[in-house]
């Protein structure tokens, strides 16, 4: 134990580390945050699979949805979680600018994959898809939630980049609070697209 | 810092991703037997999610208790999934008894 978090454990003082990590109490709250989110989500998921196993007339998704769009879109978020670490290791590094590179290239990512998916939105309200059925109501619901995540998480992006300069290979810890956020959106997808697109 | 390991191949952890995305794929239009598909594509998203996690939102190399705290929600959302479970059996069964008659059984109520 670090002699500051031994001097925090006399009686009435606040240890000054965060006891599970101890670089950052931001951290260890963005994973209390994710916790909690993960609920929001996980919650709207059990929901959607209460209600579709208890209706045998629940319409087969790739007959309505498109497999193929999505899976590109499921792609290009796997890619954009790929330039965020690597946003991170270029930060540790102490390469400003390849940090700064690897945080557009994975707002953009954020951003195509939005675009998509107002496309592909568009699309099937155009061809009839409303929240009037259960199946249009919990597709809306939870891609929406999540479009909601991602549009966040790209104004987040900006926003770190904007402060880029008060981050260097001593001081990061925001940049890697930001990556937890993102990386989390990138495995809500995952989860959102086996179940509602493809099982 | 607490950074005293090696850094993860991300591009091989890409690599895995982006395989078990084809995979996914390629199991839900094979097919196969409905429960086969549907245990092979919770398993092939399960295993892309702790790649995720593990690697890339780094719990391999936190401590223990941060792990922990990660896998309780998945751990409370099964339950709670099995738990509405029943709700969703009873309406299957309404359906089943009383297939033609919607306004009869909402009236029941």
């Amino acid at each position: 134990m670090s002699h500051a978090a031994a001097a925090g454990h006399a009686i009435g003082v606040e240890p000054t580390e965060s006891p599970l990590t101890p670089e950052s109490w931001g951290k260890l709250g963005m994973w209390i945050f994710l916790a909690g989110d993960a609920m929001s989500f996980g919650g709207l998921l059990a929901g959607y699979a209460a209600l579709r196993f208890g209706d045998p007339a629940w319409p087969v998704p790739s007959t309505i949805l498109g497999i193929g769009l999505t899976a590109v879109m499921t792609f290009i978020l796997i890619c954009s979680s790929v330039s965020m670490v690597k946003a991170l290791s270029a930060v540790r590094h102490g390469d400003h600018q390849r940090f700064i590179m690897w945080i557009l290239v994975t707002a953009f990512g954020g951003a195509i994959f939005l675009g998509c998916q107002a496309y592909e939105w568009t699309h099937l309200i155009d061809h009839g898809l409303s929240t009037a059925t259960l199946f249009g109501a919990t597709f809306f619901v939870l891609t929406g939630f999540h479009g909601l995540h991602v549009t966040s998480g790209v104004i987040y992006l900006l926003v770190i980049a904007a402060l880029g300069s008060r981050f260097d290979a001593e001081s990061n810890n925001a940049v890697e609070i930001l990556g937890l956020y993102w990386h989390f959106v990138d495995l809500v997808w995952i989860l959102i697209f086996t179940f509602v697109y493809l099982i | 810092m607490a950074e005293s390991h090696p850094e993860p191949n991300y591009m091989a952890i890409w690599f895995w991703l982006a395989l078990l995305t084809v995979l996914e794929i390629w199991v839900a239009q094979m097919g196969i037997p409905k429960a086969l598909m549907i245990s092979g594509l919770i398993g092939l998203a399960v295993a892309k999610a702790a790649l995720v996690a593990l690697y890339f939102m780094h719990l391999k190399f936190e401590r223990r208790t941060l792990g922990l705290i990660a896998l309780t929600p998945p751990i409370l959302l099964i339950l709670l999934t099995f738990a509405v479970y029943p709700d969703a059996l009873g309406a299957a069964l309404d359906r089943i008894t009383n297939p033609k008659q919607p306004a009869a059984a909402a009236a029941a109520h």
